[in-house]
């Protein structure tokens, strides 16, 4: 380890485009080599003329950096009262620059050989650092050894609404034991599509117990669970994975808002 | 200094500025964060253990706890995730008085250990030296707001160290333990900082 404080260091925008309405992908080139896990946030900070700097948190999307892939893929939401996201929406070009810190933590980060069979919990915005490990499965996907499943079970308001949606379809009809399931709250998807929600409601008992039944998690077999979203979603999805067995210390969360 | 073109930023009041360390903004919501889910804490089985090591040097049960002397306070709050809250109220027990009843302070004010663990009812941990819970900086806190602390802000009872960064304040803390040398709890093995001084930014372990 070295003994180096945790350092602000520059990146570029590399490509903004839109995901959803309200969301959109900011994908940013670091002037240094970056190592990250999936599952983890970097913290993003703006600077003003005057000195004045504001930061925040985002999670990463994208894989873990490599020499071929080395940047950093961020998911910004919109928020109606923020002070740094609007600056993504408005202002930020190709060839701007920010300053990045991290990641550095390591609590919610799926790891294959220790987490055993995955389930991945997303509402709105909280699907972004699933996007990460979906991903990086993804890579090691390639090798010859098996892996252990993967469900992403997301919650968005309409189809519209699911961000990174057409990129999560394509993971699942690629991905040998990657699986993807919708919850659409509001309306019933795209008839078009040619693969709708798999349910028009909220997250509830009935459906985190199809979810946990396709996962097959043999008796005594490891399970993991990664929770995501804003501080009331992962309460009600928390507390009825407990009231269906699950054991407390499988959960992993990571929350925003009050 | 680098500039983000087309950045202004919003900032606080002059009045508030200098109580928002560097790096936090002002939040005016009470945001939640927490490693798992959110345990419920049945009262009637709930303890405080104040060890030694291994070794117990006093349990109180939910009444005899709340029975301790009870002191108000009025702090700033930070996290490490970058928002500040101003000016929270809380009720709870002084750390001070957790020592005290349990007759640990020396006649020279001396205590155990230079190191103490707060544990919690979930399993987690969080690392304090010692000498930042004592002298009328700490609590085990169990009102906010005048309310009883509601279980998703760590209720029925969380340490409140407000002058480190908040994941020191353990939430359902339900012990504290002298131990004889700096060991890092649940979040600083994890990549967070021994100490944790918003001042200093003490955010992640190499800070």
């Amino acid at each position: 380890m070295t003994a180096e404080r945790s350092a602000w260091y520059e990146a570029v925008v590399e490509e903004i485009r839109p995901l959803t309405p309200s969301v959109r992908s900011v994908r940013l080139r670091p002037s240094r080599p970056v190592s990250s896990l999936p599952g983890q946030h970097v913290d993003v900070r703006l600077t003003a003329p005057d000195g004045y700097t504001a930061v925040r948190s985002y999670s990463i999307c994208s894989a873990p950096p490599t020499a071929a892939a080395p940047w950093i893929e961020l998911a910004v939401e919109r928020l109606h009262d923020g002070e740094v996201s609007p600056w993504f929406h408005d202002v930020a070009a190709r060839g701007d620059t920010v300053e990045l810190r991290g990641p550095a933590t390591t609590h919610f980060v799926w790891q294959s050989e220790r987490d055993g069979s995955t389930l991945l919990i997303g509402g709105g915005s909280g699907v972004a650092p699933f996007m990460s490990m979906a991903r990086h499965r993804a890579t090691l996907a390639d090798g010859a050894v098996p892996l252990p499943r993967m469900l992403l079970l997301v919650s968005a308001r309409a189809w519209d609404e699911v961000i990174f949606r057409e990129e999560l379809l394509a993971q699942e009809r690629a991905q040998p034991g990657f699986r993807l399931v919708l919850a659409i709250t509001r309306g019933a998807g795209d008839p078009a599509a040619p693969r709708g929600a798999d349910y028009t409601r909220r997250i509830d008992e009935g459906v985190l117990q199809d979810v946990l039944a396709l996962l097959e998690v043999s008796p005594g077999g490891t399970m993991t669970t990664f929770v995501c979203g804003n501080n009331g979603f992962v309460n009600a999805v928390t507390d009825t994975l407990l009231s269906l067995g699950v054991q407390s210390a499988s959960i992993r969360t990571e929350r925003y808002g009050e | 200094m680098m500039v983000t073109r087309g950045f202004t930023g919003r900032r606080p009041p002059p009045e508030r500025a200098g109580r928002i360390p560097p790096g936090q903004h002002e939040t005016f919501d009470f945001p939640v964060l927490s490693a798992g889910p959110t345990p419920k804490v049945d009262l009637a089985s709930w303890s405080f253990l104040l060890r030694e090591g291994p070794r117990p040097l006093r349990r109180w049960n939910w009444e005899e706890f709340n029975a301790l002397p009870r002191t108000t306070m009025t702090v700033d709050i930070h996290c490490v995730t970058a928002w500040s809250k101003l000016g929270t109220q809380w009720e709870g027990v002084l750390v001070d008085d957790i020592f005290a009843a349990a007759g640990v302070i020396q006649p020279d004010g001396t205590l155990p250990t230079e190191w103490t663990l707060a544990h919690t009812v979930d399993g987690y941990s969080a690392n304090v030296p010692t000498g930042d819970l004592t002298g009328g900086k700490a609590m085990v806190a169990l009102l906010y707001d005048g309310q009883p602390l509601a279980p998703d802000h760590g209720g029925p009872a969380r340490l409140l160290v407000p002058h480190l960064y908040f994941w020191k304040s353990a939430k359902w803390v339900n012990g504290l333990q002298f131990i004889p040398r700096d060991t890092g709890g649940f979040w600083e093995l994890r990549g967070y900082h021994m100490r944790g001084d918003p001042w200093q930014e003490q955010r992640f372990t190499n800070d």
